[in-house]
């Protein structure tokens, strides 16, 4: 038993590990766009809490299923040699029991799925309350908020219970139909031996065995329904792993963007969920070389074009082409690898300074890194500073900077940056502005400062489609 | 261990719910004693039966053996019913517990304010497993163990003293050692299941980058050696899971052998006999939940202690005994404040005047005491000395939701609720007609999109208001502040995850729709203040 269990432990734990490192590869492999919003968190939660439900399936529903599916057979066997009877009666009700597992669990399928969601809505209530806490308390709400828990819990429990009532008859009727099975053998054996048939040793035998037959079928009705948890885990595992990832070629001839311009060519781009396009037939040229700001009120898309060019957005329709061919015949990390990005709100991560300007190119050498600090405005900041996760520790400007040193420090020959200066004083700004000119790399920028639009070359307006008003 | 559990003053149940729990605890026992009851009369009346005594003796024996087969099954449904509703109404009652006591805490200020909620929610969620997977079984288990031995030792005290020393050892030696293994075990597993989950989070938070970069594959090679780790852990904490189980396996055993030689040399009838050495055996399932229950009480003790330990933090206000009523002028004034978190004084012989009206901007690099600042103003932190002073009365004699109904504040993450925007405005002002809604959205420029969208105030924004834009999600919070129609408005780096264009426009909209409200804009970002507003400007150091 103790090896039964190490051996089913580890098995899970393996097989956990596995998911976690598929499942998140997957995800990145999908991208930002398809992780946004609430996709992070409910991944989080399945990756971390959703994995560990999968447990007691492993750990004990799979062996009890193989269990299950052997024992009964030798049980029945061993009877048959003291008593034939009792070994047929064991024949007769044993299936009776899976059948009637399949029934019940037919029907109560549905209602369990409810309770699940019963519970999910509850937990959901209650941290949604909790981290609203503060602005309940602005509005002089939350003591009323105590009152409001309890209500809505008294609410869901009482739906709940109604599908749990239901839920409980399936193990419920196992146990019925396992007991009944056992005191069938038992008087049966009682009589026979009270007519003298069998002596008391086969009896005794029997009466020993015939719980053991039920036993393994009984605990895999009761490790089912303890997994129930881990099977919706597993499923919405699967639903991730099976999402598609979007079709990209293979190609890994990348036309070097130091030589070929960029083009896009009539791109319409639309956000599930809104009607309008954010960008509906927008036409790009950005020769070698050439500093491109992208100019525009807020909304207008300028964001979005560079998530066109860096793969992470698919345009409904409309091109991006390089040196004659389409961006999605290539490899997408190769086609990446001619672009550096500077985002709005940047990720940083866990670590140093130097760590962080390392992303893309882990081989920079400790000079390579302070020089990319200094071009973009940050020579004060030590290499070795820590970053605290999601960048606290650094303040916004500092975080802006250290995200464009991590740009400029790969040497790719596209910028892409939105809004780069954003945060920094004037004279700062004119560094990183100098700094930008002189590496001589094609830009290609999200501008609002009129300091950042002047030093472009060429300003291009991604206009505001207006909004249709009826 | 468990006892300490159980005077938890969070996961105490109730007076009702004590005989819920009691109820459950009788059926549980009568569940697990029909086991035993039905292994023990069924051995009876084989052995009696081979003696081959008239039928009608045997009527009786058969009918409870019958009786036993089904009130099994009867009182263990009844049992998991009655004790899930139970458990559930402990886990309702601490939630609302937990949320009267954070009501008198917040704003929590820790920096990991929002890992600590998050980890709340699950931990509070340990209290079901403490009643359903600890306490009842363990209890039910123990108490059917000891009826058990009780009817041994009436039929051969010798047997039932011996059976008596394995239960005592089975009960409590086993979880015991179970319990041991698991705590060192649960430790490292704690510590690897938060690096992991960090990990995660980050990986996902930072998915653009990461693709963008190229960088999946390291940041997944980082990602397997801490799994790795992980997996480790899990590995370890199987040997104790399956100790247990062993050693109970050993236990039972030893019990019916002891039995079994004991019997034979005493002086009794065969069908006693049977009875004897069968009996123990039912005892393998009564006790079998026992290891499973010691290890989750570990997991359960270190979530519930999590839990009490947030809970236990000190508020940070002290509400007067005797509160004063609330002044009717409107004037705010600061007088030698000093104030901070964690020891240190940020604020340190602050004056401000704020009269009522006025438009007043601090600013000031971060950490230089602007929500220190806010916090004091809005009664949510106890200032080390000083006063701030409402129409002349001292702001700490005053209740602190009577202090709140004067002043607002807009931050830079204000919550937004999981529900329509029109729950979340009408949480500003209960009972608020539509007429008044669309006027506060219209005055945060929020009424034409709101317009546009399909359900219009019934939309749904998301958790968090993932549904919005950044913008939108601070003109949202920002038209219910205006709703609530509070004179004096404390606006915290309100454009602090705003594009400059987007934080200049929410600046301009929030001092034109501000009336003759005072606004105090406390930011770093001046620059975006727009230019025609006369205010007075304050740089805190």
């Amino acid at each position: 038993m103790w090896a039964q269990e190490v051996v089913a432990q580890r098995a899970a734990a393996a097989v956990k590990s596995t998911l976690r490192r598929q499942v998140l590869e997957h995800s990145l492999k999908l991208g930002p766009v398809w992780l946004s919003g609430e996709r992070s968190s409910a991944l989080t939660t399945l990756l971390t809490k959703g994995l560990d439900d999968l447990d007691p399936y492993f750990a004990r529903y799979l062996p009890q299923l193989v269990l299950a599916s052997t024992v009964p057979a030798g049980v029945i066997g061993w009877m048959a040699t003291g008593d034939l009877i009792a070994a047929g009666t064991v024949l007769i009700t044993l299936p009776l029991i899976p059948v009637f597992m399949a029934l019940i669990g037919w029907v109560t399928q549905a209602r369990s799925r409810q309770r699940q969601h019963a519970l999910a809505v509850l937990a959901h209530h209650f941290a949604d309350v909790v981290g609203g806490l503060t602005t309940l308390k602005l509005f002089g709400r939350a003591k009323a908020q105590e009152q409001a828990v309890r209500r809505v819990t008294d609410r869901h429990r009482a739906a709940s219970m109604g599908s749990l009532r239901i839920a409980f008859l399936s193990s419920f009727a196992l146990e019925l139909l396992a007991s009944l099975s056992v005191a069938l053998v038992a008087v049966g054996v009682g009589l026979r031996l009270v007519d003298g048939k069998l002596g008391l040793e086969t009896a005794l035998m029997v009466l020993i065995l015939a719980p053991e037959a039920y036993l393994p079928l009984r605990q895999v009705g009761m490790q089912f329904h303890a997994s129930a948890d881990g099977v919706a885990a597993s499923e919405e595992v699967f639903r991730v792993l099976e999402t598609p990832l979007p079709v990209r070629g293979d190609r890994t001839d990348v036309p070097d963007l130091r030589a070929s311009s960029l083009h896009l060519y009539d791109v319409t781009v639309r956000y599930p969920g809104r009607n309008e396009p954010v960008l509906d037939g927008f036409d790009l040229e950005v020769r070698p070389g050439e500093v491109v700001a992208l100019t525009g009120p807020s909304g207008a898309g300028k964001s979005t074009v560079l998530a066109v060019l860096l793969g992470f957005v698919q345009p409904e329709h409309g091109v991006v082409v390089a040196g004659g061919s389409a961006a999605d015949e290539f490899d997408p990390a190769e086609w990446r690898r001619q672009f550096a990005w500077v985002p709005q709100r940047p990720g940083l991560r866990l670590g140093t300074v130097a760590d962080n300007v390392r992303l893309g190119r882990p081989d920079a050498s400790d000079d390579e890194v302070r020089l990319a600090l200094l071009t973009a405005g940050a020579a004060d900041l030590p290499l070795d500073k820590a970053v605290g996760e999601q960048g606290q520790q650094l303040s916004g400007g500092q975080q802006r900077r250290v995200a464009l040193a991590r740009a400029l420090v790969t040497n790719a020959p596209v910028l892409l940056l939105d809004e780069p200066t954003a945060g920094l004083d004037s004279s700062t700004e004119a560094e990183v502005i100098a700094g930008l000119r002189a590496s001589g790399r094609t830009v290609l920028m999200v501008a609002h400062r009129p300091a950042l639009i002047a030093s472009a070359d060429r300003t291009v307006d991604v206009a505001v489609r207006e909004l249709v008003n009826a | 261990m468990k006892r300490a559990i159980v005077l938890d003053p969070l996961a105490r149940p109730q007076g009702a719910v004590w005989w819920r729990l009691a109820l459950a605890l009788v059926l549980g026992v009568a569940a697990a004693g029909s086991a035993v009851a039905l292994l023990a009369t069924s051995a009876w009346l084989i052995t009696a039966a081979s003696a081959q005594p008239p039928v009608l003796l045997l009527m009786v024996p058969i009918v409870a053996v019958r009786a036993f087969g089904v009130g099994r099954g009867v009182f263990r449904y009844v049992e998991r019913l009655v004790g899930h509703d139970a458990a559930y109404r402990v886990l309702g009652e601490t939630r609302a517990r937990i949320t009267g006591r954070l009501e008198k805490l917040a704003p929590l200020t820790s920096q990991r304010k929002g890992d600590l909620l998050a980890r709340l929610v699950l931990d509070v969620d340990a209290v079901l497993d403490l009643w359903l997977r600890v306490l009842l079984p363990a209890t039910v288990a123990a108490v059917t163990a000891a009826a058990t031995v009780a009817l041994l030792a009436i039929l051969l005290p010798t047997a039932g003293a011996a059976v008596a020393v394995a239960v005592l050892i089975a009960c409590t030696v086993v979880p015991w050692l179970t319990a041991r293994t698991a705590e060192r075990a649960e430790r490292n597993l704690a510590g690897a299941r938060g690096d992991v989950a960090a990990t995660t989070t980050e990986a996902l938070l930072t998915a653009a980058d990461v693709v963008a970069f190229n960088a999946i594959d390291t940041v997944l090679d980082d990602f397997s050696r801490r799994d790795a780790r992980l997996a480790a852990a899990e590995r370890r904490s199987a040997w104790s899971a399956g100790l247990g189980s062993a050693l109970l396996v050993l236990c039972v055993g030893g019990a019916s052998i002891a039995a079994l030689v004991l019997g034979s040399t005493a002086n009794i009838t065969g069908a006693v006999f049977a009875v004897l050495v069968l009996t123990p055996l039912a005892l393998a399932d009564v006790l079998g939940g026992l290891p499973a229950a010691a290890q989750l009480a570990i997991r359960v003790r270190a979530s519930l202690d999590r839990v009490q330990e947030l809970v236990d933090t000190p508020s940070s206000v002290t509400e007067p005994v005797e509160p004063l009523p609330l002044p009717a002028g409107r004037d705010l004034q600061v007088r030698l404040l000093r104030a901070g978190y964690d020891g240190s004084d940020v604020l340190d012989g602050l004056n401000l005047d704020l009269p009522a009206g006025s438009r007043v901007v601090i600013t000031g690099p971060s950490g230089s005491g602007k929500s220190t600042l806010a916090s004091v103003l809005l009664r949510f932190l106890e200032p080390r000395g000083g006063q701030v002073l409402l129409d002349g009365v001292d702001v700490a004699r005053l209740q602190g939701d009577q202090v709140r109904s004067v002043v607002g504040l807009l931050t830079q993450e204000s919550h937004v609720f999981d529900t329509s925007i029109r729950e979340n405005l009408l949480l500003a002002k209960p009972g608020a007609s539509d007429l008044r809604l669309w006027e506060a959205l219209y005055r945060a420029r929020l009424g034409l999109l709101v317009e546009s969208l399909p359900d219009g105030l019934d939309t749904m924004v998301g958790e968090h208001g993932a549904r919005l834009s950044g913008g939108e999600r601070q003109r949202l919070a920002f038209a219910r502040l205006l709703l609530a129609d509070r004179d004096v408005l404390v606006l915290d780096e309100p454009t602090e995850h705003l594009d400059e264009e987007t934080g200049r426009a929410l600046l301009a909209d929030l001092f034109g729709a501000a009336g003759d409200r005072t606004v105090v804009l406390l930011t770093h970002r001046p620059e975006l203040m727009p230019p025609h507003v006369t205010r007075q400007q304050v740089c805190l150091t």
